[in-house]
């Protein structure tokens, strides 16, 4: 049987544990409702932006402007983006995960894959493994549109000047505090959104021209999907850390109820020997 | 929708700043103010910093934006921009440091300087948020 002691240090230390994690799952789940709120806020600026970008792009040749030219992936570049923090279940795994996934097949098709990396966790993930990066960033769990301008920026002209052909992104897609999807996007060549068959064309007038409108707009197009990227991958690490944090706490409890019940047993059984040696002593006296 | 009517619909990055009818809008295009009523021909214009006005019946509105862009349908516009606020959330404060940090800037920097622009373009837009919420 267990010592007592030791059973009594580890209730205490289980439920001081217990603590830690039930604050965390508390400040995850405030962090979750602001980043949730950001995503919801920042989605008809999005959705409007690639619908101007659609309505822009059919009437343009898609030779047009080298962002939307598509050529044969022979250099490819994967942006993986992760959290800084650990501590919220598999968020960063799943994405490594998915990330090695494409790095493995790309590689045999390709003649060279290069990686990026936002937050800490893939940057030292791909560290360790000797991968060296185009562009480090990390992730401090908030974000403004001008990170993503300076995330995205750097990518864009590798594209333009022609050292890479492609440009894919792993990170974790928000769709509710428990579930999310890991997926694996491709930022360039950008395909717009094409227009639905009944849809006519509406011949606009521009100002300033077509072309410098372009060339204007599609960054901007890149830099917003960049951003909603990461809020949600934002969201989705609070989502997760929450969730994480929660089956702790549960499992902290879970552990406190058997150790307790485990110490009774052995305070009792304890007593029990102890009564046992004076009864036996006592009689032994009597005889 | 009433034929009469054009729906403003403006967005930032962040979030949606108006989504109301409105009879007119007054947009501050790069290449020139332009002022839309129902029916407008499709029109896709570069927006630069300076105020939006919107009419509702005889009402003028305005709103303090910075560069973006402006898609008109006959009955819809959709303004896109990097920020955008009402007069009544403008932190005039804020603004008015902003204005001061890059007048001193400006004043310690020739015109040769790379961040000038960058500069100008500050106190421009501080200047302007200056402007919208003292009308």
């Amino acid at each position: 049987m267990a010592n007592l002691k030791d059973i009594r240090k580890r209730i205490s230390s289980v439920k001081s544990t217990q603590q830690i994690t039930k604050a965390m799952k508390m400040v995850a789940a405030s962090k979750l409702k602001k980043a949730q709120e950001s995503v919801v806020q920042a989605r008809p600026y999005a959705a409007k932006m690639s619908d101007v970008l659609a309505s822009l792009a059919v009437r343009v040749e898609p030779g047009k402007h080298p962002l939307l030219q598509r050529r044969d992936e022979k250099n490819v570049e994967l942006l993986v983006i992760t959290s800084d923090r650990g501590l919220c279940g598999g968020f960063n795994t799943n994405v490594i995960k998915a990330a090695n996934i494409f790095l493995n097949e790309k590689k045999e098709i390709c003649e060279e894959v290069v990686l990026s990396v936002v937050g800490r966790k893939a940057r030292d993930y791909y560290k360790r493994r000797n991968w060296e990066f185009k562009n480090e960033e990390l992730n401090p769990g908030t974000t403004s549109f001008s990170q993503a301008e300076s995330i995205a920026r750097p990518v864009i002209d590798r594209y333009v000047e022609g050292e890479i052909d492609a440009v894919y992104v792993a990170y974790t897609e928000f769709k509710s505090a428990m579930t999310q999807n890991i997926v694996v996007k491709r930022l360039l060549p950008l395909e717009p959104k094409a227009l639905a068959e009944d849809e006519i064309p509406v011949e606009y007038i521009y100002e300033p021209s077509e072309d410098a409108l372009l060339a204007d707009i599609i960054p901007r197009y890149i830099y917003t999907q960049m951003f909603s990227m990461l809020l949600e991958s934002i969201a989705s690490e609070h989502g997760s850390r929450m969730t994480a944090m929660d089956s702790a706490t549960n499992n902290a409890s879970e552990m406190t109820a058997k150790l307790t019940l485990l110490y009774n047993r052995a305070r009792q059984s304890a007593i029990t020997t102890e009564l046992m040696e004076i009864v036996s002593g006592a009689e032994a006296l009597s005889n | 929708m009433e034929s009469d009517k054009i729906l403003l619909e403006i967005a930032s990055p962040y979030r949606q700043v108006l989504n109301v009818e409105v009879d007119e809008v007054i947009a501050p295009g790069e290449e020139g103010q332009f002022g839309v009523l129902p029916g407008h021909t499709p029109f896709l214009a570069t927006i630069s910093v300076g105020q939006l006005i919107y009419r509702q019946g005889d009402q003028l509105k305005y709103v303090a934006v910075s560069h973006g862009y402006a898609e008109v349908e006959y009955h819809r516009v959709i303004v896109l921009l990097d920020a955008a606020e009402l007069p009544q959330e403008i932190d005039v404060a804020r603004a008015e440091k902003a204005r001061l940090r890059a007048e001193g800037r400006l004043a310690e920097m020739s015109h040769e300087d790379r961040d000038h622009y960058e500069e100008l373009a500050a106190l421009d837009r501080a200047m302007n948020r200056i402007a919208i919420a003292k009308i």
